[in-house]
């Protein structure tokens, strides 16, 4: 009878843990963060792009980057993809007879792939030494290599596939775009934007940047427009040069609660390679579980005790020294 | 008081050079020599790892199903003690140590595929761990268990070298080393699923959903079982011995309990979530789901009788499903049903293979030297 006892109190002690982890839920639910006021950014702008790569290259100088070779005479720089070594790279869509660009039938169109610098980025949720982290006033995400274990959890997480890792190395790091935050103290910006000929790629705070996309997307397609080169709030470089076919979508502005990347393009995003993402990020969630089972590590504590009282009454019966009673 | 009547573990006793010890030895040597490899060139070396695929065997069969496989001595140690069913206490001991070096080497595992592995004291380190991270959460766990499990296992090798008083003192407070040997696998085998959560639209819809900590705690628990009637079988024939069906029969069916609760909130979620339809869908993730789906539902109905659970073979083939149920549920969620985009194939390179293999061999090659030796498993009359 006893053991029956003791037995349905297990299942009750069961029972509170559930019960505990459903009430707590709401108390502790995590939002989705929100970009800093004063958070920095890009703007690409796909149909600006004329795919010349200089962006790619002097995203490779700024960062002290080697090259990497996908042809046989290992000419010049030639990366695929991103990767620990390239943080910055223009892909190109191709559908059919490529007539015309930003087209999505017998078109081509570039983009950009780099860090999206999200508002509430899976990769400093993720990583468990805060080697990912993201500025409180900048917004950029950083990265620590002196902290970092290599886990490579950054990598797994982040939607975008950002985070690359050098597994060709002994003492492989991570390696992803930090918006050239080790270039501002002498009076630089992105490398990216800064070399960019056509203004497709724009630095500056990305609450200005979103003013600026807002504005593109009212422009008439084939109308003669003014846009700005370089950086947002900088010296005038401004041209003059007819305004493209934009899809009525600033890629950025609410994916994953916002980034401070912000993208267009006459092309699909998904078709670009960009992916459909909801606005409630998946670290909001994922802290939201972590909260609601360890917040203050109440549930633990509460379990623990349970089970020591239980415990504690049921393990006497170990003390019996039944091996030298039978031995 | 029903554990009196036990016989007291006793060493299985016999030589430790046998062949099966021999080709253990040459699996570990080979993991050594692979190890070396990768220590010096990078992982890139010996591994297919890419950046689709950050995470390969290493992490998802040695560390995330290895340790699930290593939940026997929690479940037998939960059924005994918190839920006070004393007669199944001779299987405490050798379950225990199965577990044991089940996450003793899950924990070693890890270190081999941190790419940054001498930073790894960031982890403990208050300024840079993320209690947000549940990366960080499964580490300090598991590192933590790992030394209550040793602590568990105390007694074993305290008893051995005669150590009565100590033993006794360490018993004294065994009560609450059990129950924080109850509570850390709990929180780190859910928080495995949790793992999967961050990673967001990645994941195939069919294994993406936020109960993900309760799927993988109820089925740790269930395997954890399953390992247990596997493992005592395989014991039993080696070492020529009873098999325990007085103890492995009402086990199995406490196991069918939690695969039952299982099936319930994996069936329902998924239906709950309109992710039902694409498991009808033509592709890799269906199939894959339906053999998972099929690993579970089938001990169903081979041991779901009671007569049909006092029959031995019926009962290790259906631990068996459930341990493939459950690494396949794992496999899925990280490796089949995890999309980073067009380009990037992942099949464990020949070396991951021998390295998994290597560290498999090394539990083996522990658990029969430790239950040759130490007081382990139930003194027999007759042994070997
Ligand atoms: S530098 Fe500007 S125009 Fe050239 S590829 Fe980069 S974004 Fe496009
Ligand atoms: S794009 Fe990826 S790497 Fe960049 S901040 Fe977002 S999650 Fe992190
Ligand atoms: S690989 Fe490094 S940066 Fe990425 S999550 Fe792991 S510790 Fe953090």
């Amino acid at each position: 009878m006893n053991t029956r006892r003791d037995f349905l109190k297990g299942v009750l002690a069961g029972g509170a843990v559930v019960t505990a982890a459903a009430v707590a839920e709401p108390a502790i639910a995590r939002e989705t963060k929100k970009r800093p006021a004063e958070g920095l950014g890009l703007l690409y702008d796909a149909t600006l792009c004329v795919g010349c790569k200089a962006c790619v290259a002097a995203c490779k100088v700024a960062n002290n980057n080697p090259p990497e070779f996908s042809t046989e005479d290992h000419l010049w720089d030639t990366p695929l993809d991103t990767s620990g070594y390239t943080f910055n790279i223009i892909k190109m869509y191709r559908n059919g007879t490529m007539d015309a660009k930003d087209q999505e039938t017998n078109g081509y169109s570039f983009m950009k792939i780099s860090c999206m610098h999200c508002a509430d980025p899976s990769c400093v949720s993720a990583c468990p030494v805060s080697a990912m982290t993201k500025d409180p006033v900048t917004g950029v995400v950083g990265y620590n290599p002196d902290k970092c274990i290599g886990c490579r959890y950054c990598v797994a997480a982040c939607p975008f596939g950002i985070p690359k890792y050098q597994y060709d190395s002994p003492t492989g790091r991570i390696g992803k775009c930090e918006l050239c935050r080790h270039r501002y103290k002498d009076g630089h910006y992105s490398a990216c934007a800064e070399v960019c000929p056509t203004g497709a790629t724009l630095y500056g705070k990305t609450s200005d940047l979103l003013i600026e996309a807002k504005r593109r997307l009212a422009m008439k397609p084939g109308e003669l427009n003014r846009f700005p080169r370089g950086k947002i709030g900088g010296p005038d470089q401004s041209w003059e040069t007819p305004a493209g076919k934009y899809l009525q979508h600033v890629y950025g502005e609410k994916e994953y609660g916002g980034t401070q990347v912000l993208k267009l393009s006459g092309v699909s995003f998904e078709k670009v390679g960009l992916p459909d993402l909801p606005e409630d990020s998946a670290a909001a969630l994922s802290e939201t579980i972590q909260h609601t089972l360890y917040g203050n590590l109440i549930m633990p504590f509460a379990v623990l005790g349970a089970m020591t009282y239980v415990a504690k009454r049921n393990v006497k019966l170990d003390d019996a020294p039944t091996d030298k009673e039978e031995g | 008081m029903a554990n009196h009547q036990h016989a007291a573990p006793a060493p299985v006793g016999g030589k430790l050079l046998n062949a099966a010890t021999f080709v253990c030895g040459v699996f570990a040597a080979i993991l050594l020599a692979i190890l070396a490899v990768r220590f010096f060139l990078g992982l890139g070396a010996v591994t297919n790892l890419n950046d689709g695929y950050p995470w390969g065997i290493w992490i998802v069969v040695d560390v995330v199903i290895g340790s699930a496989f290593a939940c026997g001595g929690f479940s037998v140690a939960m059924l005994v003690y918190i839920f006070n069913r004393g007669e199944y206490h001779p299987l405490v001991r050798p379950a225990l140590l199965a577990s044991l070096f089940g996450y003793t080497l899950a924990g070693a595992g890890v270190i081999f595929d941190l790419g940054r592995w001498w930073n790894v004291w960031n982890m403990f380190w208050p300024g840079s761990a993320n209690p947000h991270s549940v990366m960080f959460e499964v580490a300090v766990c598991i590192t933590a268990y790992i030394f209550v499990m040793w602590l568990e296992f105390a007694p074993v090798v305290l008893e051995k070298f005669g150590m009565t008083a100590r033993k006794q003192k360490l018993n004294k407070v065994m009560f609450a080393i059990i129950a924080l040997g109850t509570v850390l696998p709990m929180m780190h085998q859910s928080s495995l699923g949790t793992l999967l959560v961050v990673l967001g639209t990645q994941i195939h819809p069919l294994w993406r959903t936020p109960i993900e900590p309760l799927l993988y705690l109820l089925t740790a628990i269930t395997m954890g079982y399953a390992v247990v009637l596997f493992e005592s079988c395989v014991a039993s024939t080696a070492y020529r011995r009873k098999i325990e069906m007085n103890m492995l029969t009402p086990l199995s069916k406490v196991m069918l309990g939690f695969l039952v609760a299982y099936l319930a909130v994996r069936i329902g979620d998924v239906v709950v979530r309109g992710a039902l339809p694409r498991a009808f869908a033509l592709s890799l993730e269906a199939v894959v789901f339906w053999f998972e789906m099929a690993c579970f539902v089938a001990p169903l109905f081979l041991i779901g009788k009671e007569n049909d659970r006092r029959n031995p073979a019926r009962l290790f083939v259906a631990g068996i499903l459930l341990m493939l149920g459950g690494a396949m549920l794992r496999i899925n969620g990280f490796l089949i049903g995890y999309e980073t985009g067009d380009g990037f194939h992942y099949f464990p390179s020949l070396s991951e293979i021998l390295v998994t293999l290597g560290m498999f061999s090394l539990e083996v090659l522990a658990y029969i030297v430790i239950t040759r030796r130490f007081p382990v498993l139930p003194r027999e009359a007759a042994t070997h």
